[in-house]
């Protein structure tokens, strides 16, 4: 082995940060070919995104390294750790300790399209941990490829020198070697002292059906190896390491994990619910005096309910929500019965993708068909006895009288977009009860800052978004606190019986449009019947939107003789079957899909 | 034991009409000699199962019968008669089409032994009877229905109301004029579009706009008030009659007595099973050929089954149904055939009554029985 000092001088750590779809994992591939972690016939595609999902919308859920040798030109060789960062503004806590393993990072941007919203967050991100960014002007083959515009929009916008900037294309094999000399030179080789007490940052981890729970780790200080007795702080468990290595991106068995090194251990561990990112690992024995800053627990944030769509799926959807947690600790669950859809799971989440991605995985790993209630975000409620509660389903609401105050979560958003949508972006941020901050504009560019709260944004704001800006906008945000809201408890009525799947908690000013909008839906969703029914919309004992499904006047087979009896029982026992997929509402018959598509409506205009 | 009935089905049309999902074929030639075999060992063949049975009614339907040759008619009325004999004043129905071809035999047909028709006039408007893709015009219908009221005891018509943007008053001046012909019995449909005829296609494709449902109930409303003022009040959905002039092969299937039927894709309810025909006319020849009957299927029916089917068909009529007698035909008890609550809640809504236990849908729920059956019937 080679002198500690020197090996610990030619390791480099660095993430790469890009927007969607401007080339990451292009990039990161071509890096893995050319320094030989794969022949070109084990390369399938996209190496690290190894989730179906992820390649199909080309971000990462989950945090994916790959550790690189390299010869670089002056004849030495190199350890290049690769650390992929989750994509998505769900996911930034989980960026933020990506990030913290590194001490530099590639920024990659679309030489066509610019510096997006997401590129911005994160490359501020890796600004405050005083990382060397190396910009890469990405797909500069392609005809529409403005580098010295994009380059002088990186300089603008985020203040970045990119006079030496490597002009590349992944895809085509251009710049490849330039990045690797400018990480060797650019990027600082990592700190720590593997003869202090081991300090090591659990970056991620994920379930293997062979290994066990695999664990990410920078190791700060101090040596990680097999045999040794480690400990979570923050968790405050004991484990025993049992395999020490890295990926190439092959798994490798590695004798130890020094500091300033990432890679991966394994402890015995059966559920990644045991372990959370950003805790710090120490020795049982020798333990570090201190963990490293930055630990937060995960809070779900965008909450919803999953119900099987057929009632006998439950013990699946169980067992299957049960699975995916094995490998994702970051969404929480746990039973919820509804009048209206049955049996099902509360589900929490760290935002609307994240939501999206399990409901997907759900759909189509466990072959489950899925009803998703509208999401909610949590809400703090101030009781008049003072007391404090927090609530994450409309349904479980307290009595409005005994409720003095109620709060909820505001973000701020960060809006990128060509000038032209401006107009129609401004309108929706404040018809959502946006507060705008500042506005500012680069070129033909412009960057808004709104806080708004997060219950607006749920509420179908990034189809929106999307939609007004033809999907040119991008859109990051964080949470800033709680504030008071005139907020207040919906009911949907159908033939005077609430229906509790469809209730929500909507700002007063918007319920009146909210609760008229799910009405007339209603009215054409459920189907008429023997009576005339009310559909109401109500808050507290006040109707604030009304319809009337009036009853229905004719239905029977004009024909039925000998020969058509057979037909018409057929016909009869479908019906018959047919009933057991409705829910019965103050004798009203609701077929699910009705509910399905009163929970898929969003579309306000 | 009650009257039996027998169905004997004639293939074969000149043309399809475009709303028609009946079992009808077009073929160029028809070997009759080859056919009356057939139909005669089929018809053997039922008498053998259901023996010692005389018949109440026999109704020769299609296709378009009216273009059997009486003889062939004739000699089927002989051969039933003659395996099973005819209760006194049975009735003998023939479909047919009013037009001046068919009512040439007309005569010869009542020489065989029919003494009903029932003739598809389906419209009194000229425009009408060529979108619904019919041979004759109203000129020559009603001369058919002339010759037809001359030659036979009864006569029938059917006309089709409901049509695409046909108006309360059109329906009701043509209901008025169809009334005043003096036929004791009409059949009047409202056009529904059924899966795989031609109308279908062009509903699918927006060429064809169905009358709306609230349309149609008010169509509804209508001719039953206009018959009723007649004389002729509704006995079943879509039949009007005085009292005794009802098809009684029809109350046969309503009443969910048995019947047998014989011939391409005829049903029949016997012995506490359904039979079912051979529906394309060669693959039942071949059946004939090989087995000595057309049947394609014979299934048992459980004593559920029969409960559903008989509260299925029954309720269709203004009588409504006698459940003792049900429970008497099926070993069910009317707890286990109704859903109690439904019906109750059903009776509270003024669709249905129940008295003396009997079990009627009233005007008001008769346009609406197919969305009752589900509820009334209970999950079995």
């Amino acid at each position: 082995m080679t002198d500690p000092s020197y090996y610990q001088d030619h390791i480099r750590n660095f993430s790469i940060i890009a927007h969607i779809d401007h080339g990451k994992s292009t990039l990161a591939d071509r890096l893995i070919q050319q320094t030989g972690g794969l022949t070109q016939r084990e390369m399938s595609e996209q190496v690290l995104d190894n989730m179906d999902i992820e390649k199909e919308r080309g971000i990462t859920i989950k945090a994916q390294t790959v550790r690189l040798h390299y010869t670089a030109k002056n004849g030495e060789n190199y350890e290049l750790s690769l650390m992929d960062t989750p994509g998505h503004v769900d996911f930034a806590y989980e960026v933020s300790r990506s990030l913290a393993a590194c001490e530099g990072a590639l920024l990659v941007v679309d030489a066509a399209q610019g510096v997006e919203a997401q590129t911005l967050a994160n490359v501020y991100q890796s600004i405050e941990h005083d990382h060397e960014i190396i910009p890469v002007l990405n797909k500069v083959d392609l005809p529409a490829a403005e580098p010295e515009r994009v380059r002088h929009e990186i300089e603008e916008i985020i203040g970045l020198d990119a006079s030496e900037a490597v002009l590349a294309s992944a895809k085509s094999g251009i710049g490849i070697e330039d990045i690797l000399e400018q990480i060797v030179a650019k990027i600082p080789p990592p700190g720590g002292d593997r003869n202090k007490p081991l300090k090591a940052m659990l970056v991620d981890s994920w379930y293997d059906p062979y290994l066990g729970v695999v664990i990410l780790v920078r190791v700060i200080d101090g040596v990680l190896k097999k045999g040794l007795k480690i400990k979570f702080m923050a968790q405050g468990t004991e484990h025993l390491v049992d395999r020490v290595g890295c990926m190439r991106p092959k798994i490798e068995q590695l004798p130890e994990l020094a500091a300033g090194e990432i890679g991966f251990i394994t402890a015995q561990i059966k559920e990644v619910s045991q372990t959370a990112v950003g805790d710090t690992i120490t020795t049982v024995k020798d333990s570090a005096p201190e963990p490293l800053p930055g630990f937060k627990e995960v809070q779900s944030v965008v909450f919803c309910g999953l119900f099987p769509v057929d009632a006998a799926d439950f013990e699946k959807l169980r067992e299957s929500i049960s699975k995916l947690r094995l490998n994702d600790a970051s969404f929480t669950f746990e039973m919820e019965s509804s009048a209206a859809l049955g049996q099902g799971f509360r589900c929490g989440f760290l935002g609307l993708l994240h939501l999206e991605i399990i409901q997907e995985r759900l759909t189509r790993e466990y072959d489950l068909d899925l009803i998703t209630t509208a999401p909610s975000v949590v809400y703090k409620i101030i009781m008049n006895d003072g007391s404090e509660q927090f609530l994450h389903n409309p349904a479980d609401m307290p009595d409005v009288v005994k409720i003095a105050e109620i709060e909820e979560p505001w973000i701020e958003a960060t809006i990128y977009c060509p000038d032209e949508y401006l107009g129609g972006i401004l309108k929706l941020c404040q018809d959502r009860r946006g507060i705008q901050k500042n506005l500012t504009y680069v070129g033909d560019r412009a960057q808004v800052v709104y806080e708004l709260p997060l219950n607006e944004v749920v509420f179908d704001f990034y189809d929106r978004l999307k939609s007004i800006s033809r999907g040119y906008a991008s859109f990051d945000y964080h949470q800033i606190g709680l504030r008071n809201g005139q907020l207040v408890k919906m009911n949907i009525m159908v033939n005077g019986d609430p229906v509790d799947a469809l209730s929500m908690i909507v700002h007063r000013d918007a319920a009146e449009v909210r609760g008229r909008h799910m009405c007339e839906r209603l009215k054409e969703l459920i189907p008429r019947h023997l009576f005339k029914i009310p559909v109401q919309a109500a808050i507290g004992g006040k109707v604030i939107a009304r319809e009337t499904i009036s009853a229905m006047r004719k239905d029977v087979t004009a024909k039925c003789y000998g020969g058509d009896i057979s037909r018409k029982k057929k016909l009869l026992e479908k019906q018959k079957k047919g009933k057991a997929k409705m829910r019965e509402y103050g004798n009203v018959s609701i077929p699910q899909e009705a509910f399905i598509a009163a929970l898929k409506m969003g579309d306000e205009s | 034991m009650g009257p039996l009935a027998l169905y004997v089905h004639w293939p074969f049309c000149v043309s399809k009409c475009p709303y028609c999902d009946f079992n009808s074929h077009v073929r160029a030639q028809v070997d009759v000699a080859v056919w009356e075999a057939a139909l005669l060992t089929d018809m053997a063949y039922e008498a053998a199962q259901v023996p010692g049975r005389k018949l109440s009614s026999i109704f020769f339907g299609g296709g378009t019968p009216s273009l059997m040759p009486p003889a062939l008619v004739a000699k089927l009325i002989v051969a039933a008669e003659r395996h099973w004999g005819f209760a006194d004043g049975i009735e003998i129905t023939l479909e047919a089409n009013p037009s001046s071809v068919e009512a040439a035999n007309f005569e010869d047909l009542a020489q065989a032994g029919i003494n009903r028709v029932s003739l598809g006039l389906q419209s009194l408007d000229d425009q009408t009877l060529e979108f619904l893709g019919r041979a004759h015009d109203v000129e020559e219908g009603l001369a058919a229905l002339d010759t037809a009221q001359q030659a036979f005891d009864r006569v029938s018509f059917d006309l089709i109301y409901a049509r695409p943007s046909q108006s309360l008053e059109s329906w009701s001046a043509e209901l008025q004029r169809a009334l005043s012909f003096g036929t004791d019995h009409l059949s009047l449909y409202q056009l529904t579009i059924e899966p795989g005829t031609r109308f279908e296609t062009l509903v699918r494709t927006g060429e064809l706009i169905p009358a709306d449902d609230d349309h149609m109930a008010d169509l509804f409303d209508l001719t039953r008030n206009l018959t009723t003022a007649a004389g002729l009040p509704a006995y079943e959905i879509s039949n009007h009659a005085p009292l005794g002039q009802e098809s009684r092969h029809n109350l046969t299937y309503w009443r969910y007595q048995d019947y047998v039927g014989i011939g391409p894709g005829a049903h029949g309810r016997r012995l506490e099973s359904a039979t079912e025909r051979h529906k394309k006319p060669e693959n039942f020849l071949s059946a004939v050929a090989r087995n000595g009957n057309g049947l394609k299927v014979e299934q048992p029916l459980a004593p559920e089954t029969r409960a559903m089917e008989a509260l299925m068909m029954g309720l269709r009529l203004a009588e409504g149904v006698p459940l003792e007698a049900l429970e008497a035909k099926t070993g069910l008890t009317i707890a286990h055939m109704l859903d109690a609550p439904a019906v109750d809640q059903l009776a509270k809504l003024g669709l249905l009554t129940m008295t003396d236990q009997r079990l009627t849908i009233s005007a008001k729920g008769m346009p609406l029985l197919d969305a009752l059956l589900p509820k009334i019937i209970a999950d079995i």
